[in-house]
This record gives C-alpha cells, structure tokens and sequence, in this order.
C-alpha cells in the first residue's frame, strides 16, 4: 500500500473544485491546492489579509512584495483580482462568500466538528488566526491532514479531544489514505482509498465507524 | 486650511498617554507603521494594550514595544508567528496578558467600534473555549455569542499615499487592518511613503478617508518585508 504524498493529496482536493468557485486556503498542504488548479479552469483564491484573485507563487525576480497570502508568502495577482480591507475580508467570510475553505487538521468528529488550533485545555499561547471564523463562515469546510498522527493515533474520531475550532462545519477529508466526506445523520463515508489499501486496514486507522460509499 | 501633515515624530505621537489602547496596522510587516512603532517606544509609555494581528517578530518593531516593558496586555490572533520569542517569555512570565480573539472576529470589534455598534452577534467562536464567559443567542436555529466593539485611544497605520486632508492610499495588500483601524480610535495617526498634492488622489482611490486620520508624517520605509509563516 503506497500512501497519499502531500501534493497528491491536495492534487486531489484540487480536482473536486469546480469552475466558478471562490477558495480560500489554509496554511499548509492546503496552499499547495492552488498549484493543482489548472489555469484554464477559473477559481478565485481569496485570502484573508484581504486579496480576491490570487495566483501561483510569483517567478524569481518578478517578485512584489506588497502582495501576500494569509501565510505570509509572496503571492501573484490574476487578471480580474482586487484588494479589501480586513473588515471586508472576514465579512465575505463570515457572509458565506466563501464557496469553500480548506484547512489542516488535528482532529475531526464523525459529526464534522473540527479541531486544528489548540492542543490541550493548557495550551500556553493558542493562534487561532482565521481559522474559526473560516470554520463557521465557509459554505464548505475541506480537511487535508494525514490519517494518523506521527506515533499512529487516529485523527479521525468520534469526538474530538482537542479544543474545537468549529463545530459540525467540516464535509469532506482528504487524507494521506482515502477521501471520506462527512454526511450529515450517517458521519464518516468513504469515497475512496490509496492503492492496495483496504477498507478494513483503514476502519483500524480510524477511531469511529466508516461507512462504505457504494 | 486643513493641514495635518507633521514634520517630526514629537508631533505624531503628541499626547499618547499610559494605560492607553492602541491599535496598530500591518499584516506581517506589510502595511505595517514601523516608524511610529519605533517612536512610540522612544516615549517610554507605560501599560499600554494593544490589539493587532501578532505578536511580534524577533527583538524588533512590537516584540521591542514588549520588551521594553510597554505593554500590558495584547489583543491579537496569531501570536505565534515565526520567531515570536519576545511574545513568549513575558507571557511564560506572567507579564503579558494576552486576548486571543479570532482574526475575522478582531477586525469585526474594530469595525463596529468604528460605527458606533457596541457589540454584535456573530457564529464564530461558538460552542468553543473562546465563547467562555460570553452571552450566546440562537438566532434562526443557528448559535451565535456576543462580541464587544473594541474601541481604542490611538490608531497608527501604514499608507502608500496621503495628502494634507489626511486622506490615505494603499498599496498591494497593505490594506489589511489599516483602514478599519484607522477609523475606529480617538487619535489616529498614519505613517505615509508618499504626500501628494490635495487634488492629486483620485476619489476612488482613497482607501481612508481624511475624516478619520488626525495626523499624517512621512517616512521612507522603503519595502517590507515579511517572513512566510512556518506551516
């Protein structure tokens, strides 16, 4: 069984984004979505500092260092992008403009509650960044994470054990093991898997019930 | 004659008292008033709270406003940026009181206190640690909790462009928190690359109206620079 890389993870994301769409993505392997997009298929990357319309990553020596993403990297502009305030931003956010966000994770409930900003109760100094108000404004909510953490714990769970981010927001999971959409009433359904792995294998890497799509 | 362009950094921050609430603009370093950060450390204010995005980056800029023993408290989203090693050891140490407040959530408080709401329902944050202690309401089915306005004694933001009215341009994604910032304290002061004649912004251009700015002082800052967040 050969797992998901970080690029074929978001590769994948970057396939189920229609035409038309306004994406906003996290840090991370999220970010990488936007290089799996081709440029003949119009989504619009919104990030929260306040930029509609990003692009890839500018070539070296074309750099302008005024434009940013939410992750602090320098960023191109497409034809058709504009600038607003953060005011704005987070009210296209929180309007439910977004037609999708896609985030990391630590955590996620069959019941799509999210955890991805706090480890613990006593968490020294937690970040949270945008990523609640992303959480609840969102229409979609899309987690890329890894299916285990590092020592093998599931991350997918029947109730998370981390602080929440949002709850009952997230609707689709693209691990390093399989697709699985969170469904409302029913919880975890897989729509597929890596090669050669399967659906008991990933039921053991998975701390609640999967369900099979078909 | 309108004129509120100041020549020196006296004059810019004139009157800032301790125990103020200042709000200061940027996003990284883009948009972000440098200058004034750097003179508002020379005043050796005293207990200030301050909200914005982060929390400092190395010994520089407002990790140094901390360091030296400024603030009291920080309203921010993000603390952890990359190398916010200032940020943490006051806060380790007991002498920080810090206000985690969602990014979306932090511009929305500014904002309203900019428009005269003193508070507002919103989705964000509901159901989690950062609802402790606030009201909740359901409305239309859906939880909501109760955020204040945070208005603030002193605004200091960052533009491309201004002219004598105190009218402000940005540039490239240097918007961010400046205009709503600029807009939602008592004394607000912007730190410009650029002035320009009265006449010479184009109306639709202007991201902050005069009507909000108080002081402007220009400054070559040349370009920012900002270091990618560690994913």
């Amino acid at each position: 069984m050969t797992p998901f890389t970080r690029d074929q993870m978001a590769s994948r994301a970057a396939d189920d984004i229609p035409e038309g769409w306004c994406v906003n993505l996290g840090i991370g392997i999220p970010t990488l979505v936007a290089n799996h997009v081709p440029a003949t298929r119009e989504v619009v990357f919104q990030s929260e500092n306040g930029v509609v319309g990003m692009g890839p990553a500018p070539a070296k020596g074309t750099e302008d260092v005024w434009n940013i993403n939410a992750g602090k990297q320098l960023i191109t502009l497409v034809k058709g992008a504009s600038f607003v305030g953060h005011a704005d931003s987070f009210a296209m956010i929180r309007g439910g403009h977004i037609d999708l966000c896609v985030l990391g994770g630590f955590e996620v409930a069959e019941n799509g509650d999210l955890a991805n900003w706090a480890t613990g109760e006593n968490d020294t100094a937690p970040a949270v960044g945008g990523a609640m108000d992303l959480a609840a404004g969102a229409k979609r909510l899309w987690v890329i994470m890894d299916h285990t953490t590092k020592d093998g714990r599931p991350k997918l769970l029947e109730k998370c054990v981390y602080p929440l981010t949002g709850l009952k927001c997230v609707t689709r999971i693209y691990t390093n093991l399989a697709t699985i959409d969170v469904v409302d009433g029913k919880g975890f359904v897989v729509r597929d898997m890596a090669p050669g792995l399967t659906f008991d294998e990933l039921q053991a890497k998975t701390a609640a019930k999967l369900h099979q799509a078909h | 004659m309108i004129n509120k362009i100041v020549r020196t950094m006296a004059e810019a921050l004139d009157g800032i008292k301790d125990g103020s609430t200042v709000l200061i603009g940027g996003f990284g370093s883009v948009g972000q008033p440098d200058a004034l950060i750097e003179a508002l450390i020379e005043t050796g204010v005293k207990n200030l709270t301050i909200a914005l995005n982060n929390a400092g980056s190395g010994h520089v800029g407002v990790a140094k406003l901390m360091e030296v023993g400024s603030v009291r408290k920080i309203i921010c989203s993000f603390p952890r940026s990359s190398d916010p090693v200032v940020f943490e050891t006051l806060y380790r140490e007991g002498k920080l009181e810090l206000e985690i407040t969602p990014q979306g959530t932090l511009a929305e408080r500014i904002r309203a206190a900019a428009a005269g709401i003193p508070a507002f329902f919103t989705a964000t944050g509901a159901g989690t640690l950062l609802a402790r202690g606030k009201e909740s309401r359901v409305i239309d089915g859906r939880e909501y909790i109760l955020e204040t306005a945070l208005k603030a004694d002193v605004a200091l933001v960052e533009a491309w462009q201004a002219d004598r009215w105190g009218n402000l341009v940005y540039r490239g994604s240097g918007a961010n928190f400046n205009p709503t910032m600029a807009a939602a304290a008592t004394l607000t002061v912007a730190q410009v690359q650029n002035i320009v004649e009265l006449g010479d912004l184009h109306p639709h251009m202007v991201g902050t109206p005069g009507v909000y700015v108080n002081r402007v002082i220009q400054v070559d800052r040349g370009e920012p620079w900002t270091k990618p967040e560690e994913a």
